[in-house]
């Protein structure tokens, strides 16, 4: 089985061809312009919106609205969403008084990968499964934010969340959500918004995470209003 | 020779498949290529981690000591040592243990398989099988 130098020598070209061609199949997976990107400042067109206007929770019969403007991608946020949230919406939400409304509100500078988690909870919001991906991205926030792999990180999550990958990915690449998200950027700076996470209940702007027992107190004072 | 060269093709290959997750962890490519959404999960997993190093970049360590040991080995210089192929065995040897254990966490911890982790097994059982035929090879082989 003895090998002739030349046959060798062969061998080891082939291994220099072969390493040559993975370090550039390699260089072009590192290069190539990621799968997905989602673009601000889209110009927003009317099919964009369509009549959407935030991703609801709640009954349509409860007696007061109340629409949170956040960024997934923000801490208070996520502060908000993970230890306050949860008592809201038992008390409040699932009570039948309230109805919430979740408007993206993403804070670009310095939240370069709200925009792509907002798309993906999009993503998800098409397989009806948007508040399971929603909970997931601000639990998970300190994974994916700031991580360069965040697509990666919220696919999983997508996967998680139970929707089909085929479609999400599809969703994903496509941006189409991208006008949705800035028309609801562009609401809310109209409304008066400027840091988030920020609440409307009755008419007013409310800035700052706040507590449970705050919403439920402004939410009895709302409800205890004349023609309520 | 043919079974070392055969060791060196899978060293390579693994080198680069190892290679590909690395890049990966390191934030370079933005999905892996793998359609069931295991190899992020895996990947993402705190199981990723071993003795404070990224599984992936030991994959390309160990392949790329595994590569050029192969190499050695195919040099006019070593052909007719043994050395060299017991170095391969042994390092092999603990890199299929690994995967054992790696592949344990996948099932049974981490409920999630990637398919690069598959075929990194594949390559490595593949790899330890070649240097065991050539280490019987060379034990045989008349004085």
């Amino acid at each position: 089985m003895a090998s002739t130098p030349s046959g060798v020598n062969r061998f080891y070209l082939l291994v220099g061809v072969l390493v040559l061609g993975g370090a550039g199949t390699l260089g072009y997976l590192v290069t190539r312009p990621k799968a997905v990107s989602i673009p601000a400042n889209v110009t927003v067109l009317a099919a964009d919106t369509a009549g959407f206007r935030g991703y609801i929770l709640g009954a349509d019969s409860a007696k007061l609205e109340v629409s949170e403007w956040a960024d997934f991608q923000c801490p208070a946020c996520q502060s908000f969403e993970t230890l306050q949230f949860g008592v809201v919406r038992r008390q409040l939400i699932e009570t039948g008084q309230v109805r919430w409304r979740y408007r993206d509100f993403p804070l670009d500078q310095p939240h370069h990968q709200t925009r792509l988690a907002a798309h993906s909870a999009a993503c998800a919001e098409e397989q009806g499964r948007y508040w399971e991906q929603h909970r997931l991205i601000y639990q998970q926030q300190a994974t994916w934010a700031g991580n360069s792999a965040a697509e990666g990180i919220l696919r999983d999550l997508a996967r998680q969340a139970g929707l089909d990958l085929a479609k999400y990915d599809a969703c994903m690449r496509s941006a189409k959500y991208a006008g949705r998200i800035q028309a609801s950027l562009a609401e809310g700076m109209k409304l008066g918004v400027n840091s988030t996470p920020t609440f409307l209940i009755g008419g007013r702007l409310y800035p700052g995470a706040l507590s449970s027992d705050s919403i439920k107190a402004l939410v009895r004072s709302q409800l205890a209003k004349p023609g309520a | 020779m043919i079974y070392r060269r055969g060791v060196a093709l899978l060293a390579l290959a693994g080198l680069f498949l190892s290679t590909y997750l690395y890049l990966y962890k390191l934030g370079f490519i933005g999905t892996l290529a793998c359609g069931s959404g295991g190899c992020e999960t895996v990947q993402l997993s705190p199981q990723s981690r071993f003795l404070g190093l990224e599984v992936a970049s030991i994959g390309v360590g160990g392949y790329a000591v595994l590569l050029l040991l192969a190499l050695l080995a195919l040099h006019s210089r070593f052909s007719g040592a043994s050395w060299p192929v017991q170095w391969l065995a042994g390092l092999s040897g603990i890199a299929v243990l690994f995967t054992v254990y790696l592949t344990y966490l996948e099932l049974y911890v981490i409920h999630a398989i990637c398919r690069f982790c598959v075929g990194s097994a594949a390559i490595i059982a593949g790899l330890f099988t070649l240097t065991l035929l050539e280490l019987r090879r060379t034990r045989t082989r008349p004085a």
